[in-house]
């Protein structure tokens, strides 16, 4: 499998770790909304097929990426930072300014 | 000149006489021999034991695919079982060993089993270990009752237990076109899209070459085809741009059209050269694959097939021409096809004498007559083999005829002297890398034949894979996909002529002649037909549920020579046709991958080693290293003579007296800088740091979301938007991970950077009474007195000329202090302290010392935070901050998290004054004989020089409140029961008075 890092380039799985279910929402630091964070915490979607995921360049630039893989053929459709802003980060580095 | 060995042909160099043992027994070959055909060339006909009836087996096949006759090969000390005979070539002390025998090859105490005939049926285990449902050996019981004695009766080879030395290696490869196999059509199409200038990877999993034209007999432009195999391939050896792989297996297709492969290094050699790898896993990039994989031959499947001396047909033509050794001396066939006609006239020129080719079919095109005629057989059209004779060796066969349109045998049974009967039941493509890259395969009724499906993946396939049998179809195949896997049109040239046997590749729908005996279908698992029929007569209608009940097709060559057979078998009992019983699908591997090839370099030498920068200083200086994870510790700076326990002893005894010294720098140390810094750690750590005063340091604990414990450590405030946080050894790189996730996915908006220091720092902490003293004596720069120096304090000054960062925290319970310095001047510092304590009786300790300090003091590690503790459980609850939100506060008060009866902290003091055991179970009641009812376990222990007494720390249920009381541990792994006291874990100095000061 190979993901392809909007920073690195495409790259083998073997350089990422698996950070878990993108769709998850964390509460709000201060929420004692238990049922909440128990979604949060515990519970993953698991669908055949097109899956969110969070995965960390930890091998590379250390990013993370937010991935839609289909679980049922690892065919990756999507690659993009999970940190919204590195969006644009990106896009300076490939148009050369800093 | 063995008698079995021809006098000229095949790859064999006679000249070359290798000398190998088999079961003890010494024997010759020559070059180019696998282990098989030299012993075939000795006139050998028992190979193995079967695997539940201990049946004598010979060899069936010439390849990859052998069920039977399966070795355990020996180095040293290190045993290789389950090895096919046939792909072992052999060298020069070869030794190798048959299996699942007792006493002895040839005589087998376990073939006993075979006369009680139906006693081991399908599912025989399933059935028999039910057991009682009551009494001593109820339920699984009874199976672990028999188990032991059946284990040793059914089954393959024994594995080792000395450890492999051997070296692997793992290597990533890119390609334009990956060819697997390398017969005619692998050639043909290596070549084409090499010429197109593609970037090729041809791959073979025998030595050579040349797949069928090794052993097929027949001409290509002119030339015997062997030797226009080996001109082919030394033409592409030289191309630049292709990359041949001999002893390569591809065993795995996955996503992306990635492949694994196994190259098998140097098997073959005496000893591997220096740096050689024994196994090369090739994990291969391609951007279009041909698959050239060629086919199988099938067995029939009637009484007696599994006797040694009956064989696959075109594996003995493949002895015989490619090995120069006759499979015996008189030779029938028994076939549903016209390849066997090839095969007889090639033993026949050979040497052999052919008694008879026996077919099922009645009609016989006029070219197999003449086949038969040439090879002077007599022709026994519409006949089927019902029986075999012989003992360890065939001597015969029985034949009847046989009308293959209703299956039923009639007139008298005739005998035929024999030594070697060669089956042949069509042939099946090696479709198993298509199956495994997605697609289900498709029957077609003609071939009687499963063939590729359409490529879901970039593939195509060329040559018998396809179930174009003929080597001139190969050929025009092999080229075609070489050209349009290279993204080449094709060019009008001609392609190589090719002179043949005549043939009809379509087989009769034949697979099974119904007479009396055994019939097998797997052979290495020993499923018959007759299991096969028992299945479907108590209900397992799918064919996974089949392979499930019966074993078939579970063992070692996952069923290559018996997967149609079976299926065909079941689709008769079910009266469907094969297509709708349906196939299984082929999963990785294609065929057995070492272990340590997928460990590759994770182990052994090329396992890559951290070390600290006083490494070289302790192994200088007498320490015995430990190895934790990657990193290389001091364990103990052991003095002549002394046991582990009485360095350790000595060293944390003289560290109390008056002052010890030891490397810390594999403590994890990450940077936390920006202008929200302080407020990212108190989101992490339970406790506060934003009120953290620059200069001074705090001991923090981290829980995960669940809300237990992950990490403790000190965190130093070195500016006001300058943190140093340490973690502990093991969880450097996860808590890494976990600042970093919660940085970019969760709170982007924080202005925080993180980056791993862990490397850049050489810590020693210097702990003990003298030890203060001993900073003031080689401190310059700043003074290092209660004043300037508080606990929890941090300054910076100068050891030996060396800018150090000194901050006074304590693990070992003593007044203690971590000094910090650039790693390249780690040495040179440690060396200064070394020798301004000398005065001061400094010593050097090491892990141990350290863990029976920290267990005296009751500090927690890794051990106690184990991934089920709570702070609460831990007695760490007066760090858990009620002023802000943290990671984990949410769900750190969960029910389950704060209910009675959880494991809690405590020590432990041995009353019988004998050494307890990490993982030693805690008991209320000791019941040496059948231990019960645990209450908790031990975490860590030490003999406590400051207490004089053995002692641990435990997790025990409600360990607070039975303070004080007695209970015992009991180990009945290890024997060791005892009393204990259970006590608080601070046992040393608990209010803290020594690292005050
Ligand atoms: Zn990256």
């Amino acid at each position: 499998m190979l993901i392809t890092c909007p920073y690195c380039g495409p790259r083998d799985v073997i350089e990422f770790t698996y950070q878990g279910d993108g769709n998850r929402e964390r509460p709000q630091p201060a929420s004692q909304n238990l049922d909440a964070w128990n979604a949060y915490v515990y519970d993953r979607l698991n669908p055949a097929g097109d899956h969110n995921e969070i995965w960390q360049h930890s091998g590379g630039c250390r990013a993370h990426l937010r991935v839609v893989r289909n679980t049922l053929t690892h065919e990756i459709s999507s690659v993009a930072f999970a940190r919204g802003d590195h969006k644009v980060a990106a896009r300076h580095k490939a148009e050369g300014k800093t | 000149m063995s008698p079995r060995r021809t006098d000229a042909g095949g790859r064999v160099d006679r000249l070359r006489t290798i000398r190998f043992t088999f079961d003890g027994a010494p024997y010759t070959g020559h070059a180019g021999d696998t282990l098989a055909s030299a012993l075939l060339a000795n006139g050998v006909t028992l190979f193995g034991r079967s695997f539940k009836y201990h049946r004598p087996r010979g060899v069936l096949t010439a390849g990859v695919e052998e069920p039977n006759a399966l070795v355990t090969v020996l180095r040293g000390e290190v045993r290789e079982p389950n090895i096919a005979a046939t792909m072992v070539e052999i060298y020069d002390g070869l030794t190798a060993v048959s299996q699942n025998r007792f006493p002895s090859l040839a005589w087998d105490i376990n073939a006993a089993n075979q006369l009680g005939g139906k006693l081991l049926s399908a599912g025989f285990y399933y059935k028999t270990f039910m057991g009682p449902a009551i009494g001593p050996l109820k339920s699984t019981r009874f199976w672990m009752f028999c188990e032991h004695f059946i284990r040793r009766a059914a089954g393959l080879g024994r594995a080792g237990t000395a450890a492999d030395t051997a070296r692997y290696e793992r290597m990533n490869a890119f390609c334009d076109v990956l060819v697997v196999g390398s017969g005619p059509a692998g050639l043909m199409a290596a070549r084409a899209a090499a010429d197109q200038g593609a970037r090729v990877i041809l791959s073979e999993l025998e030595p050579h070459f040349g797949g069928s034209a090794n052993w097929s007999g027949e001409t290509i432009d002119g030339m015997p085809a062997a030797d226009w195999a080996a001109r082919a391939a030394g033409q592409l050896e030289g191309y630049d741009n292709v990359r041949l792989l001999p002893r390569t297996t591809v065993w795995g297709y996955y996503d992306g059209n990635t492949l694994a492969a196994l190259e098998r290094v140097t098997d073959h050699k005496e000893r591997p050269g220096k740096g050689e790898p024994r196994h090369r896993y090739w994990i291969i990039r391609a951007k279009s694959v041909v698959l050239a994989t060629g086919s199988f031959e099938r067995p029939l499947v009637f009484p007696g097939n599994d006797r040694p001396g009956v064989m696959l047909a075109h594996a003995a033509e493949r002895y015989a021409n490619e090995y120069g050794v006759l499979a015996g001396n008189r030779i029938a066939l028994f076939t549903n096809n016209d390849s066997a006609y090839r095969s007889a006239l090639a033993l026949k020129k050979a040497g052999a004498a052919i008694v008879a080719i026996v077919d099922v079919r009645t009609e016989l095109s006029s070219e197999m007559r003449e086949l038969a005629d040439e090879a002077e057989a007599k022709s026994l059209s519409g006949h089927a083999v019902v029986a075999t004779e012989g003992g360890k060796a065939l001597s015969g066969i029985k034949v009847q005829r046989f009308d293959m349109t209703n299956g039923a045998l009639a007139g008298e049974a005739r005998s035929i002297q024999a030594d070697c009967l060669l089956m042949s039941g069509g042939w099946s493509p090696t479709i198993h890398l298509a199956s495994q890259a997605g697609a289900k395969a498709e029957w077609n009724a003609a071939r009687q034949a499963f063939l590729p499906p359409k490529p879901t993946q970039q593939w195509i396939g060329a040559g018998a894979f396809t179930g174009s049998f003929s080597t001139a179809e190969a050929i025009a195949e092999g080229r075609a996909a070489g050209l349009s896997a290279a993204g080449g049109t094709g060019t009008p040239t001609a392609l190589p002529v090719v002179e043949a046997a005549p043939g009809d590749p379509d087989p009769a729908p034949v697979f099974e002649i119904k007479a009396d005996g055994k019939s097998f279908v797997d052979f290495q698992h020993d499923v018959t037909a007759e299991d096969v029929r028992l299945a479907h007569r108590e209900g397992f209608i799918s064919v996974e549920h089949l392979k499930r009940y019966t074993t078939l097709g579970m063992a070692t060559d996952q069923g290559k020579s018996s997967n149609i057979l079976g299926l065909a078998i079941m689709a008769e009992a079910l009266g469907k046709p094969i297509p709708e019983v349906g196939t299984t699908r082929f999963r990785p591997p294609f065929s057995a991958v070492s272990i340590g090839s997928l460990a590759a370099e994770r182990f052994g030498d090329l396992r890559p080693e951290r070390l600290t920068p006083m490494h070289d200083w302790h192994v200088a200086n007498g320490a015995t290293m430990y190895s934790a994870g990657l990193w290389y510790r001091p364990m103990i700076y052991g003095h002549a003579g002394e046991t582990i326990e009485q360095a350790y002893v000595r060293e944390a005894k003289a560290t109390r007296e008056s002052a010890g010294i030891v490397d810390v720098s594999t403590l994890g140390k990450i940077a936390v800088q920006g202008p929200d810094a302080a407020e990212f750690l108190d989101r992490v750590y339970t406790n506060m740091f934003s009120t953290l005063a620059v200069g001074k340091a705090r001991y923090g604990l981290m829980l995960r979301e669940d809300g237990l414990a992950f990490d403790d450590g000190t965190t130093w405030r070195l500016g006001q938007q300058d943190f140093l946080m340490t973690t502990t050894t093991a969880n450097a790189g996860k808590v890494m991970q976990h600042l970093e996730y919660f940085l970019d996915v969760v709170w982007p908006e924080l202005r925080v950077h993180v980056t791993s220091v862990t490397d850049e720092w050489a810590g020693a902490a210097i702990g003990g009474p003298k030890a203060r003293a001993i900073l003031a004596a080689c401190v310059t720069g700043t003074a290092v007195d209660n004043a300037a120096l508080p606990f929890m304090g941090i300054v910076h000054g100068k050891i030996s000329g060396v800018p150090v960062m000194i901050c006074r925290l304590s693990f070992s319970g003593e007044m203690a202090f971590e000094v910090y310095s650039g790693a390249g001047y780690g040495t040179h510092v440690w060396e200064a302290l070394i020798e301004a304590g000398k005065p001061f009786g400094l010593v050097t300790y090491g892990l141990e010392a350290l863990g029976t300090m920290r267990i005296e003091k009751g500090h927690v590690t890794g051990a106690e935070i184990d991934g089920r503790t709570t702070a609460r459980d831990l007695h760490l609850d007066w760090m858990l901050s009620k002023k802000k939100p943290f990671i984990g506060s949410a769900m750190m008060d969960r029910e389950g998290l704060i209910a009675p009866g959880r494991l809690e902290l405590v020590g432990l003091i041995s009353l019988d004054n004998q050494p307890l055991n990490g993982g030693a179970h805690i008991v209320e009641d000791l019941d040496e004989a059948n231990p019960h009812d645990s209450i908790g376990h031990i975490t860590a222990c030490c003999y406590s020089p400051a207490l004089g007494k053995y002692i641990a720390l435990a997790l025990v249920k409600d360990g607070m409140a039975r303070r004080g009381t007695r209970a015992h541990i009991s180990d009945p792994l290890r024997n060791r029961f005892g009393p204990v006291e259970i006590v608080s874990n601070h046992f040393f100095d608990p209010d803290g008075s020594r690292m005050h000061g």
